[in-house]
């Protein structure tokens, strides 16, 4: 597994650049990886980011859009806008989690 | 000291400047199974960043016909496909013109649905709606079954013909389900 060094930490990523360890990632971090991308993060931002973390941490498995907003309680739209275009991709990105593989 | 400047990083290409890919679903049925497939891929389609339409037509128009979206029945007469979850077996075609039949098969159907947490076909369209996908019903469709813009749910941009429909969907992938 290649390695890189977001915000001064030394982290294991894969092919594509997403990181593979769920307890290496802090919040620098995913300050840095969002900034790579073009977002800036707010409190918006954070809640999803919280969320998908939590939520991989007692599921096992990243969560998908509609998790983030039926659970997650962050309506749909709104995620289109936090992380435009693809959202679910982004945030687990951003979120120091797998991609997500479920269709819905 | 906060960023770096190591080896150069990988960072994920999300397509973001990728502006060339578009799909048209046409969803023409309205029996409660292959309703899914054209609002799975549609929404999957949207959360990939791509410009998405879903063009309603014929028995489809159900799926935004306020009066029967959540109406929608399944059976398994005449699909030979059908066999329970798990067993090696297939549902006898007879079975499924039994009165009541139609009722329990739809019952199971969105329990499983349910059960795998995709929404049902209302918050489904929303949904998709809310995501940025265009949702566009059939003007002949809507002629025959004298429907108006009122009759349908919220969502739908508009009533179009099939010249229209054939416009708007220039340079896309045209999907049949």
């Amino acid at each position: 597994m290649p390695t890189a060094t977001f915000a001064g930490a030394e982290v294991t990523v894969d092919e594509e650049g997403f990181m593979t360890e769920f307890d290496q990632w802090t919040r620098e971090i995913a300050t840095h990886l969002a900034g790579q991308i073009g977002i800036d993060l707010d409190d918006k931002h954070w809640q999803v980011i919280d969320f998908v973390r939590g939520d991989y941490e007692e599921q096992g498995e990243t969560p998908t859009l509609r998790r983030v907003s039926t659970i997650g309680g962050v309506p749909t739209k709104q995620l289109f806008q936090l992380f435009p275009k693809k959202p679910a991709k982004k945030m687990a990105y951003i979120a120091g989690v797998p991609k997500p593989h479920g269709c819905v | 000291m906060t960023s770096t400047q190591e080896a150069p990083v990988v960072v994920p290409d999300f397509g973001d400047d990728d502006e060339d890919r578009k799909i048209c679903f046409i969803a023409s049925k309205g029996t409660l199974d292959m309703v899914y497939p054209s609002l799975i891929m549609a929404n999957a389609a949207l959360g990939e960043g791509i410009e998405t339409h879903i063009f309603f037509t014929f028995w489809g128009m159900d799926i935004i016909n306020k009066e029967t979206q959540e109406d929608l029945q399944f059976t398994w007469l005449g699909n030979t496909a059908m066999h329970p979850p798990g067993m090696k077996m297939h549902m006898p075609q007879g079975l499924a013109g039994l009165p009541g039949m139609t009722a329990m098969a739809t019952k199971m159907f969105k329990k499983q649905i349910a059960d795998m947490d995709v929404p049902d076909v209302a918050e489904f369209v929303q949904m998709i709606a809310d995501a940025g996908g265009q949702l566009w019903g059939c003007k002949m469709s809507a002629d025959m079954m004298d429907l108006k813009m009122d009759d349908l749910v919220d969502g739908i941009q508009g009533i179009i013909s099939a010249t229209e429909f054939i416009e708007m969907s220039e340079g896309a992938q045209v999907i049949f389900t």
